[in-house]
């Protein structure tokens, strides 16, 4: 069992040899395809890496209890954030809905009576991300969700690197020295949620909870970021985890 | 319509020229949006770049720059950018830099095209400059058009109407309970196929005729019973006027005919009924009433008295839809008038003048195109027999009573004491010719600004020869003389418009904000006395801003097109002032000059923003038109 590679940038082995191993060894032939892809150098510069923004919408937070509802992918690269490229799915979940998921997604039953279940937009979702890096914010949603998922259709597991712009700005305000000074002196921590977080670099407020709508103000949100504290020659490795 | 996209289509459906898209379009635009960030700082678009999309910001502002490197406009939430370089070789022309961090949503190139070939108003908005002023004055013509008052705008209520049978007392008494002072009498259809109608209850009735008050008293004075049907005494002959008639024509109807009630209506339907006086009170806000009641006050007191109908006919003409001319020359033939009937009064109280005199009026008043918000220019003119010693008590008298009742008026005292009060105001012809050669001869900073008031000129009362005389000068000395020109033309720049025009507030070259601007003297009066310049080079006699425009227009002064653009921007500035002066009425407020960005619609800002620019590429090509000539770097003085 090959080591995940963390936060930290120099650890070895890195993503690259990570999806390499999994190609080799893994059975299923859509996920063969995907890791076989790979991604980019670790020293890569942001700016000429392809990526995806990544949304998932689910019944609630826990992989083994709950379902995914919808899915919103969209490609994008430092520069442009091009809409026409978005995808959206409504998915069938395993499981129930239940009326509080139903109210936050605005996702309604009859909506998801004729949707998909996750196996069937497999293959256009992993063509989609196939290469890219994939973009979320707060990373413990998206990977386990669609790994447990995967898991349970496919019989092997699905990970893949992530840049997670939560954990960007947690770098900044969770970590810090000036964070740490603020806990100290008792102040409540800075909120690193989309929201709060697009505010602070003066990115307008979405309307909230539609996976292509979240997945877009990912995407910008980490345009800002690297606008604003790191560069576009900054190496994919230093983001992603 | 995709759920995801709904709140960018939203927010730039809010946006001109987006605003007046169909759905089915703005659909279209936000499924084909490109996002990108762009930090405060950075280059968004490079000189020279190729360029295939436009720029709308979604959050943040950026600056617009010339190919020299100078500030263009500053642009913020909601505005566009690049479609002036994909309007035409798809190369960055002006180069466009974040001012703070923004969020750029980007429009391929061909669905910009499209949106230009399928939406005149879009393509109108990105055309730069002329063409969306020009759609925009003509947008106020046809609303002039449309409001041609129409008769059916008197009615208040709907006709009493009777039938036939109905006895005289019972119709009086319905008369007396609905206030009315005429009643319709109603009948079967008969052989009158044009008063017929149904009513609500798809009743068939014929409109037999109208009784009114004149008729119930000669009733009552022919002791006729009072059980007599309405139907015996109604006269079988109906004059009656369609409801989308003017009201002028309504009252020619009526003298016509000599009748004082007046039936309107809607094809065959009665809808209402006009009576004289309400047409009366309806003239009454006119100018034109307003004129003939200035004559017929006895007293500086009576004149003073009428200052709230001048308002209340500024109103009434701005509803109508009136366009700046006919607002200034109305206003200006009011303030003539006031002035006009001081002076007879003037003459009454202090008899005949010693010597021929000639009262003259400078600014907006001798242009015609005075505004609501207004003081006093004015100065005597004397003949020549004029003999200080004897004749001056008389002519200073006559000018405090001018002056006081002016004041009284509304028009206040000049600032600057320009006024016949002022003696120096007040001098022989002869005097003042030396005065105009001199102030043209050698212009110092005070004589310049003389001259650019006293270069709008124009007789009120008494020998308007002289005058004449005085305007003729200036058409012959000023454009022979190269340094007066350049001198008025430097004096023109004084005041300058403003850099841009933002939702809250307007951005000034040094790049202060200021969240209130000042219409008149960063907008018309700097544009009034660049038209001046060029007009008095080209010798034009006329006073009237437009009239000059007309004049330097036969002469190649300006590049083809230009005239045009200035006499938009004139317009469109000239109904901004005075919709917001209307405004202020309609709030109580005292009338001023002032207007905040905040109260500016989207469409109207980008217009105001056209203007200006008009207004400061006039002003960079005057200075370049009119150089001072090389051999006056110094002044010369004395007669050439």
């Amino acid at each position: 069992m090959i080591r995940l590679p963390g936060a930290t940038r120099q650890q070895a082995p890195g993503w690259p040899e990570y999806l390499a191993d999994r190609a080799a060894r893994v059975r299923h032939p859509l996920l063969k395809d995907y890791f076989a892809a790979g991604c980019p150098d670790p020293a890569t510069a942001i700016r000429e890496v392809p990526l995806a923004a990544l949304d998932i919408e689910t019944t609630g937070l826990d992989p083994r209890r709950h379902a995914i509802v919808s899915v919103g992918v969209v490609p994008f690269s430092l520069a442009r954030i091009p809409l026409r490229e978005r995808r959206y799915w409504v998915l069938k979940p395993a499981r129930e809905l239940t009326e509080q998921s139903v109210t936050l997604h605005r996702i309604t039953h009859a909506e998801v009576e004729n949707a998909p279940d996750l196996a069937e937009i497999l293959p256009e979702l992993l063509e989609l991300l196939k290469g890219r890096v994939v973009v979320v914010h707060y990373r413990q949603i998206e990977r386990p969700f669609l790994d447990s998922g995967i898991q349970a259709r496919l019989g092997e597991g699905l990970r893949f690197p992530v840049i997670d712009t939560m954990s960007l700005e947690a770098r900044r305000h969770r970590q810090s020295v000036l964070a740490r000074l603020r806990r100290w002196m008792g102040r409540p921590p800075v909120s690193i949620r989309l929201h709060n977080s697009r505010e602070r670099y003066g990115l307008p407020p979405y309307q909230g909870h539609h996976a292509v709508v979240d997945a877009l103000a990912t995407a910008e949100l980490l345009q800002a970021q690297v606008a604003s504290r790191y560069s576009s020659e900054t190496p994919v490795s230093e983001l992603w985890s | 319509m995709e759920v995801e996209l709904l709140d960018i289509r939203q927010h730039m459906g809010r946006f001109a020229p987006f605003d007046a898209l169909s759905d089915d379009l703005l659909d279209e635009i936000a499924s084909q949006v490109e996002v990108a960030y762009h930090r405060a700082g950075s280059d968004i678009l490079v000189l020279d770049q190729e360029i295939h999309e436009l720029g709308y910001i979604r959050s943040g502002a950026v600056e617009v720059y010339r190919r020299n490197g100078d500030l263009y406009d500053r642009r913020g939430e909601g505005d566009i950018f690049g479609h002036f370089s994909l309007l035409r070789n798809h190369r960055v022309r002006y180069p466009v830099r974040a001012l703070e961090d923004s969020l750029i949503y980007f429009l391929p190139d061909a669905l910009f095209q499209r949106l230009c070939e399928e939406d005149e108003y879009f393509a109108d908005f990105v055309e730069l400059e002329r063409p969306r002023l020009e759609s925009a004055v003509e947008h106020q013509k046809k609303q002039n058009d449309m409001m041609i008052t129409r008769v059916r705008k008197l009615l208040t209520r709907y006709p009493v109407m009777v039938v036939a049978s109905t006895t005289v007392q019972e119709a009086a008494r319905l008369l007396g309970d609905f206030g009315a002072s005429a009643v319709l009498v109603l009948d079967a259809p008969g052989d009158n196929p044009r008063y017929t109608f149904r009513d609500s209850e798809e009743r068939a009735w014929q409109v037999r005729g109208i009784l009114t008050d004149s008729d119930f008293r000669r009733l009552v004075a022919e002791g006729r019973p009072s059980d007599t049907p309405v139907g015996e005494i109604v006269v079988d002959r109906l004059v009656a006027i369609q409801s989308d008639e003017s009201v002028h024509e309504a009252m020619l109807t009526m003298l016509r005919n000599n009748i004082h009630h007046l039936p309107v209506m809607h094809r065959r339907h009665p809808v209402g009924i006009v009576h004289l006086s309400d047409i009366i009170r309806y003239e009454t806000h006119s100018s034109l009433y307003l004129v003939s009641n200035i004559f017929n006050q006895s007293s500086a007191e009576g004149l003073a008295k009428l200052a709230p109908d001048v308002r209340a006919a500024f109103v009434r003409m701005v509803e109508d839809g009136a366009d700046s001319r006919m607002i200034g020359s109305a206003l200006s033939t009011i303030g003539r008038s006031f002035t006009r009937r001081l002076l007879e009064l003037a003459e009454e109280a202090l008899g005949p003048p010693p010597v021929p005199y000639c009262f003259m009026v400078m600014g907006s008043m001798a242009r015609n195109e005075q505004s609501l918000v207004t003081d006093q220019d004015n100065a005597l003119v004397l003949g020549d027999a004029f003999d200080p010693e004897a004749h001056d008590d008389y002519f200073r008298e006559m000018a405090k009573i001018v002056s006081d009742g002016l004041h009284a008026c509304g028009y206040s005292y000049c600032s600057g004491d320009i006024m016949a009060t002022n003696r120096r105001w007040r001098q022989p012809l002869s005097v003042w010719k030396g005065y105009f050669r001199e102030w043209i001869r050698d212009p110092t900073p005070e004589r310049l600004l003389h001259s650019s008031i006293f270069f709008d000129l124009d007789a009120v009362y008494g020998e308007n020869v002289y005058v004449e005389q005085l305007q003729d000068l200036v058409a012959e000395q000023a454009p022979q003389n190269a340094l007066f020109l350049a001198a008025m033309a430097r004096n023109a720049l004084n005041r300058t418009p403003p850099l841009g025009f933002f939702r809250t507030f307007v951005m000034e070259k040094d790049g202060k904000q200021n969240n209130t601007i000042n219409l008149k003297r960063r907008g018309t009066a700097p544009l009034t006395d660049l038209i001046r310049v060029h007009a008095l080079a080209c010798g034009s006699r006329a006073q009237n801003s437009f009239a000059r425009l007309d004049d330097i227009d036969r002469t190649q002064l300006l590049a083809q097109g230009v005239s045009d653009k200035l006499r938009y921007a004139l317009e469109f500035l000239s109904m901004a002032r005075i919709h917001h002066q209307v405004l202020d009425l309609q709030h109580e407020r005292t009338p001023g000059n002032n207007i905040e960005p905040e109260n500016v619609s989207d469409t109207e800002r980008h217009t105001l923003k056209d203007a200006f620019q008009v207004l400061s590429n006039a002003q960079k090509f005057l200075k370049f038109r009119y150089p001072v000539p090389a051999a006056a770097a110094r002044r010369p003085r004395g007669p050439r």
